[in-house]
């Protein structure tokens, strides 16, 4: 049986994630990424709700709302830490080694994502995940003939 | 100064983007590619006689689960209508020829295997209904 969380707690963690992002481009701050960084970084390993902003959302708003209609399956945005983690890392770097125009991409894509997740429910990271195995299959598929 | 320019045109075009997405989600469209044809072979399941929904899913896919729920819903309370789910992960060659981006993408054949409809997005349950085959 797989974990199962209250969706609501990545939907708060979604809302923050964005927040925190736009602060990152407007202040142009690399630090602000990094911490950013390893709030996904707990949330690709330890899961949502062990990560900082869900531990945030225990406490704080999931208190002052009723129990959830409904509870989902804790790997999707767990995922989507991990997809979240890749942009912070490229934006970490470029900022580092002086590539703005790059840090602003990667922080731009990540701040979309986080707001389409906090806004409309959608998860890019889960969505894009088919895309990528189609051209990074998981294992080699001996069964299939090159053509 | 760049970076509030930024912000402020990515907040506009992921606004627009869902607000699109929100629109077209799950619709139940004509199939394009004609005469395109699902067997047993390709399902691991015999065809329904009325209709099979062929339902591809990913691991990391919330709206999976909720495609689930209404196509095995349907497929139950209505005769000769089978659902099938398809891990896209594990056969990328069919993902390929039936050109599946994503999850959950719902393909209604017919009683011949047909592929007659596809939706793209977890579908509604009265869509699913009205797309089923005579």
């Amino acid at each position: 049986m797989p974990t199962r969380i209250d969706p609501r707690g990545p939907r708060f963690a979604a809302t923050l994630t964005a927040v925190v992002l736009a602060v990152v481009l407007v202040a142009g701050s690399a630090w602000l990424l990094a911490v950013q960084g390893l709030v996904f970084a707990a949330g690709a390993l330890f899961g949502l709700p062990r990560a900082p902003y869900g531990l945030l959302y225990a406490k704080l708003v999931r208190p002052r709302l009723g129990p959830p209609g409904e509870l989902e399956d804790a790997a999707p945005p767990r995922f989507a830490q991990a997809v979240g983690l890749v942009f912070a890392v490229v934006g970490v770097i470029a900022f580092a080694t002086g590539l703005t125009a790059v840090a602003y991409v990667a922080v731009a894509a990540a701040l979309a994502a986080a707001f389409l997740n906090a806004a409309f429910g959608f998860c890019l990271g889960c969505e894009i995940y088919l895309a990528y195995r189609r051209l990074f299959p998981s294992q080699p598929n001996t069964t299939e003939v090159a053509s | 100064m760049i970076g509030l320019v930024v912000v402020v045109a990515v907040l506009a075009a992921a606004t627009a983007f869902g607000l699109w997405r929100r629109a077209r989600d799950g619709r139940v469209v004509e199939a394009k590619v004609d005469d395109q044809r699902l067997g047993p072979d390709e399902l691991g399941e015999a065809l329904g006689s009325r209709a099979t929904l062929v339902q591809f899913s990913t691991a990391f896919c919330q709206p999976c689960r909720v495609a689930r729920a209404t196509l095995s819903h349907v497929a139950a309370d209505t005769d000769g209508v089978v659902h099938v789910e398809i891990d896209a992960e594990h056969h990328l060659d069919l993902v390929r020829r039936l050109n599946i981006l994503r999850t959950p993408t719902t393909l209604v054949l017919d009683g011949d295997g047909r592929i007659v409809r596809r939706a793209t997005g977890a579908p509604r349950l009265a869509d699913v209904r009205a797309a089923l085959p005579a």
